[in-house]
Formats: structure tokens, C-alpha cells, sequence
């Protein structure tokens, strides 16, 4: 997008002279308040809106060149509460696009099919109509609906605002996994600041009056913000929200509290510790327990105090550790692999180390880009 | 009783149907001008859909026009259409029309905003939109004002008695006092009650049949605007 302007008749400016340069193949989200230009800004990409001023190109060429029709159907749309036909079926409601492609009644229902299962949709569905589905359920039928006739660009208008928290982290973790299997050029819109980290590969802050605040891989976005709107839009939690970007791999681990059941006298004497972490005889954790609370032989699973949620280090980041570190009962974090088997255990004072180390790591990058 | 029904059927030959010819005369001259006012309607609707502006206008002078009485509507029209069936039928069209005309405009804006800017970025042209989705979505409320057409025109054909005989079950009246005999008079307003309410059940039922991707037990979204029937229907 090259300065691009959209002034209304009446003299409003919904979005001033906005340059972006979208990355193929990634999420980029725009993300504002109310009233910021970004949804105008995404319905500019499918011409649902024109540009007063400005060009936008699509792999160099300029999208005014091609008939708005061809260029919509090789976008797909998914807009907030689905927008599905409620006239007709799942199935074709998913085969619009291709129907309209010119594809036959088969080949376009066969598609339909297999881009249901993609998305996460039982097949017995296909037959219903939308009155029948869950706002979630609709949502994804609105994504496959999307995807149908395999477009390269994919235009997402606050798709899962209208559903509830615990859906919308369902659909988020979709997204992701879809896009990681066909890596789509995704332009994704939404108010909440948390989906654009969650889902973006760029971030464009937008402010009122469509104006872009700042453009930014999510780490960056959160580590320097460009000025105090950005700061403020990201919420007073921003630092906890950073540690998400950090690897808990290198966090280094103790073994030395970690018990078996069966542990001898010796064994439970030895560490000097507040508190052990008992496992069973596959290595899973069941508990923390004082020394002087634990008999030799007669270690009982029920007394032990519950070891919490723990992370798997590499998979999970510094924000989890941490997060386990806090909700444990010992202030000690416990680390397993993906099977569920103690690696060992963090405390809350090793995390702050590696937090201060990351932050330290971090500052360094920048210095060096910026020199 | 039995000589009472018995008598009842008999129709004076005057009227020159019998009574089943009477009931075929009745619903043609109901049924073809709801079916005309359907076809104006539909693009006179759109037209109000499109311009927004041109709405209010319309809806007033439509209801202008479903304030003038029926009776004084078939005088003018005599002058030029002399006393026959399309007498009339032009009337009960209008009447047919100007319930319609709300009830399709009201059906096609109640499509959500979402669905239309949906069609509109999967790269539906404008007359696919209204064909493909906004029509089939506003068939819920066309088909009540269709209800509420069909209705009324049935009622209203029994007028057409006082112009010429051209009233269908409604010339049974008019025989029922030239005659005396007041049995034609039941006659007349129970078969024209059944034939609405048969007429009426159909029209349900092809809602249903239209519309299998509506949740069972809702009512349409937007019902057709209810008029007060003319006050001059039958005296």
C-alpha cells in the first residue's frame, strides 16, 4: 500500500496517507480502537471501499487493473459473526465461490467436504443450515467458505470477536495451524490487542483518524513501543506479555528436590530443601511435601501439596515458567517433557535471572541494529 | 336443515354459475390481481431499496391510494373499463401492491449487514446479490404480505356485486335480498371465509416448503405491515 487516503465526502478522513508493505505468506494484523481506519483499510485491499488517494499493488500490479469481481474472488473475506447465507446449506454455502468460479456441482461439493474437515467441522453438519450451528460452528464454516476456491490472499474482518473467550482461543489455535499448512497472505482486523500477538507476523498499530502508530513484529512491538499511544494500547502488563517471546530452554534445571515414591531416609534427608517434588515410578510428578512430613517407605500421594501446572521448557516460554512458578505452592516451578516426566525443577529467583539475562540479550540486538 | 342446505346451493340462474363456478370466478378475480400486484411490486420494491430516498414518497402515495374506497374506485374505472371483471381486478391489484411493497422492502433490508458485505467481497455483482441472497432471505416476509393480500382480495372481490354482478360469491348477496332468501346469504360468507382460510393454509404451507432453512416455530422476521381492512368491504 503506498500512501493510501480515503476522505469521505463529508471531509472525514478515515485513513491518512497509510504505506504498508504486506509480507506474503504471513498474519499481518491491523489493530486499533474503534474508528482507527482498519477495517476501511482491509475493505480498501478488496475494493469494497476506493481509495481517494493512493495506490495499492497486489505482486506489483495495481489492483484498480483487474474487474473488481475477479479480484474479490481471489480473496477470500471472512467478516465478524460469519455473514453465511442462512438460505442455504453449509455445504454450499461453502461452495459459493467455486460454484461461481464455474466449477461443477460436484467437484464444488467434494471441496466443500474436504475443507470442512480442514477446519475443523464434522461431516454430518454439511446437510444443516446456519440457524443449526454454534456462533464457533459458524465461524469456521465462515473460514472454510473462505478458503474455497484456494485464494492467495485471505482478508479477516474481527472474525472472532462476536464469539465467546474460551471459542475464540479454539479458533485463534486453528488459524494458526491452517495457516502453517497452506501459508496464506493473511490481513487480519481486530480491536484486541492480545490476538494481534497471538496471530501476528507484523503488527500495525492504528490510531483515530487512520493513522499507523507503529509497524511491527509483535517482540518489537512489545519491547519498544513507538510512542506513548502504542504504550498505553498495549496495556500496563505489556513486560509479562514480552516473556511469551523469550525460550524457557535455557532455564536451568534442578533434579535435586525431585523424589521417588519409594525414596529411602537418605534420599529424603539429602537435598536440604523446604520442600520435594515426589514422583511415581514413571517419573510424573505427584506433589510437594516437607522433609519432616515425609516417612520413608510410607510417602502417601493424598497428603502431598499439588505441584501445580507445569511447563515443558522449549515448547513453552519465560511467561509459563514464570506462571507456573507463581501458582505453585513452593514458589517452584516444575519442568517436563512432552510425555509428562519430570525433567527437573526452577525457582521463582532462577526465572527472574533468565528474565533479566533475555531482557540483557535483547537490549544488545537492538544496540547492534541501531549502530 | 336438510331443505335449508339444499336451498342454499340453489343459485338463481340469474347469476348464471353455479355454485362451484362461483367459487372458480371468486378466486380468479382474487388470486390474478395479487398475483399482478406481486409482479409490480418486486421491482418497484428494489427500486425503493436502491434509492432510499424514494421510499417515503411511495409509501404515501400507496397509502393514499388504499385510503380511497373501493366503491368509489370502481366508478372511475367504469368509464373506462366498463362494468366487467378488470373493474374489478385494477383495485384489488393496487390494494395487493401497496401491502407488498412494504413487505418486500422491509424483507430485503432485514438481511444483515454481515451477509450483504459478505456476497459483496465473495465478488457477487449487484443482481446476483438480489436474486441470490436478498430475495430468497425476504421470502419470509413477502410470503406474509402475500397472506395479508390474498386475504383481503378475497374479501374485497364480493364488492364487485354492486358494479354489474361482477361480485363472484359476492353476487349471492345482492340475490339473497332480491330473493329473500337469506340462506345465499350464509352461503356467500362462509364459503368466502373457507376459501381465505384454505387459501391462507396454502400460502403457509409454501412458506414451509420455500424456506427449510428457517428454525422450526420462529415467526418471519419482518411480518407484512397489517392495514385495516376498507371499511366499505361488504355492507
Amino acid at each position: 500500500m503506498e500512501s493510501v487516503t480515503k476522505r469521505y465526502p463529508d471531509g472525514t478522513v478515515a485513513v491518512d496517507r497509510l504505506s504498508l508493505e504486506i509480507p506474503d505468506r504471513s498474519i499481518t494484523v491491523l489493530v486499533g480502537p474503534s474508528g482507527c481506519g482498519k477495517t476501511t483499510t482491509l475493505r480498501m485491499i478488496n475494493r469494497m471501499v476506493e481509495p481517494t488517494e493512493g495506490t495499492i499493488l497486489l505482486d506489483g500490479a495495481d489492483i484498480q487493473r483487474q474487474p473488481v469481481t475477479t479480484l474479490r474472488r481471489s480473496m477470500g473475506y471472512v467478516i465478524q459473526n460469519a455473514g453465511l447465507f442462512q438460505h442455504r446449506t453449509i455445504v454450499d454455502n461453502i461452495a459459493t465461490v467455486p460454484r461461481m468460479l464455474g466449477w461443477g456441482k460436484q467437484k464444488a461439493r467434494a471441496r466443500a467436504a474436504e475443507l470442512m474437515e480442514r477446519v475443523g467441522l464434522d461431516a454430518a453438519l454439511a446437510k444443516r443450515y446456519p440457524y443449526q450451528l454454534s456462533g464457533g460452528q459458524q465461524q469456521r464454516v465462515g473460514v472454510a467458505r473462505a478458503l474455497a476456491a484456494d485464494p492467495p490472499v485471505l482478508l479477516m474482518d474481527e472474525p472472532f470477536s462476536a464469539v465467546d473467550p474460551v471459542v475464540r482461543k479454539g479458533l485463534q489455535d486453528e488459524l494458526l495451524r491452517i495457516q502453517d499448512e497452506l501459508g496464506k497472505t493473511i490481513v487480519f482486523v481486530t480491536h484486541d490487542i492480545d490476538e494481534a500477538i497471538k496471530l501476528g507476523t507484523m503488527v500495525a498499530v492504528m490510531r483515530t483518524g487512520g493513522h499507523l502508530a507503529q509497524y511491527a513484529p509483535p517482540a518489537e512491538l512489545l519491547s519498544s513501543p513507538a510512542d506513548a499511544f502504542v504504550e498505553d494500547f498495549l496495556g500496563a502488563d505489556r513486560g509479562i506479555r514480552r516473556l511469551s517471546f523469550f525460550p524457557s530452554a535455557r532455564l536451568e534445571l534442578t533434579t535435586a528436590p525431585v523424589i521417588p515414591l519409594d525414596a529411602t531416609a537418605e534420599q529424603i534427608a539429602a537435598p536440604a530443601a523446604d520442600h520435594l517434588l515426589v514422583t511415581d515410578a514413571d517419573g510424573r510428578p505427584l506433589g510437594w511435601g516437607a522433609p519432616r512430613d515425609l516417612t520413608a517407605g510410607a510417602i502417601r500421594p493424598g497428603e502431598l501439596l499439588p505441584h501445580g501446572r507445569p511447563f515443558v521448557p522449549g515448547t513453552d516460554s519465560l511467561r509459563a515458567a514464570l506462571d507456573c512458578a507463581v501458582l505453585s505452592p513452593t514458589g517452584w516451578a516444575v519442568a517436563v517433557d512432552a510425555d509428562g516426566r519430570v525433567t527437573g525443577v526452577v525457582s521463582q529467583q532462577t526465572i527472574g535471572e533468565a528474565i533479566r539475562s533475555a531482557h540483557a540479550a535483547d537490549h544488545a540486538d537492538e544496540a547492534k541494529v541501531s549502530s | 336443515m336438510n331443505g335449508f342446505l339444499d336451498g342454499s346451493f340453489d343459485i338463481p340462474s340469474d347469476l348464471q354459475h353455479s355454485w362451484l363456478g362461483l367459487i372458480g370466478l371468486h378466486l380468479r378475480e382474487a388470486l390474478l390481481p395479487v398475483l399482478a400486484g406481486l409482479l409490480l411490486a418486486l421491482p418497484l420494491a428494489q427500486l425503493c431499496v436502491r434509492f432510499r430516498w424514494l421510499y417515503p414518497p411511495v409509501l404515501g402515495a400507496t397509502t393514499v391510494l388504499y385510503a380511497i374506497p373501493s366503491l368509489a374506485f370502481f366508478v372511475v374505472l367504469i368509464d373506462y373499463t366498463g362494468q366487467t371483471e378488470l373493474t374489478v381486478m385494477i383495485p384489488l391489484a393496487v390494494y395487493s401492491l401497496v401491502v407488498l411493497v412494504p413487505a418486500i422492502v422491509d424483507g430485503v433490508r432485514s438481511v444483515p449487514q454481515e451477509t450483504l458485505a459478505a456476497a459483496t467481497a465473495m465478488g457477487f455483482g449487484p443482481v446476483r446479490r438480489y436474486l441470490q441472497v436478498q430475495l430468497p432471505i425476504a421470502v419470509p416476509a413477502i410470503m406474509a404480505g402475500l397472506r395479508v393480500a390474498t386475504a383481503s382480495s378475497i374479501s374485497l372481490v364480493s364488492v364487485g356485486a354492486l358494479i354489474g354482478n361482477q361480485g363472484a360469491l359476492g353476487n349471492l348477496l345482492a340475490a339473497a335480498q332480491k330473493y329473500d332468501r337469506p340462506e345465499l346469504a350464509v352461503n356467500s360468507v362462509l364459503t368466502t371465509a373457507a376459501l381465505a382460510i384454505v387459501c391462507d393454509a396454502l400460502l403457509v404451507l409454501l412458506r414451509v416448503a420455500l424456506t427449510p432453512w428457517m428454525p422450526n416455530g420462529r415467526r418471519p422476521r419482518t411480518a407484512a405491515r397489517q392495514r385495516p381492512v376498507p371499511e366499505d368491504v361488504i355492507r
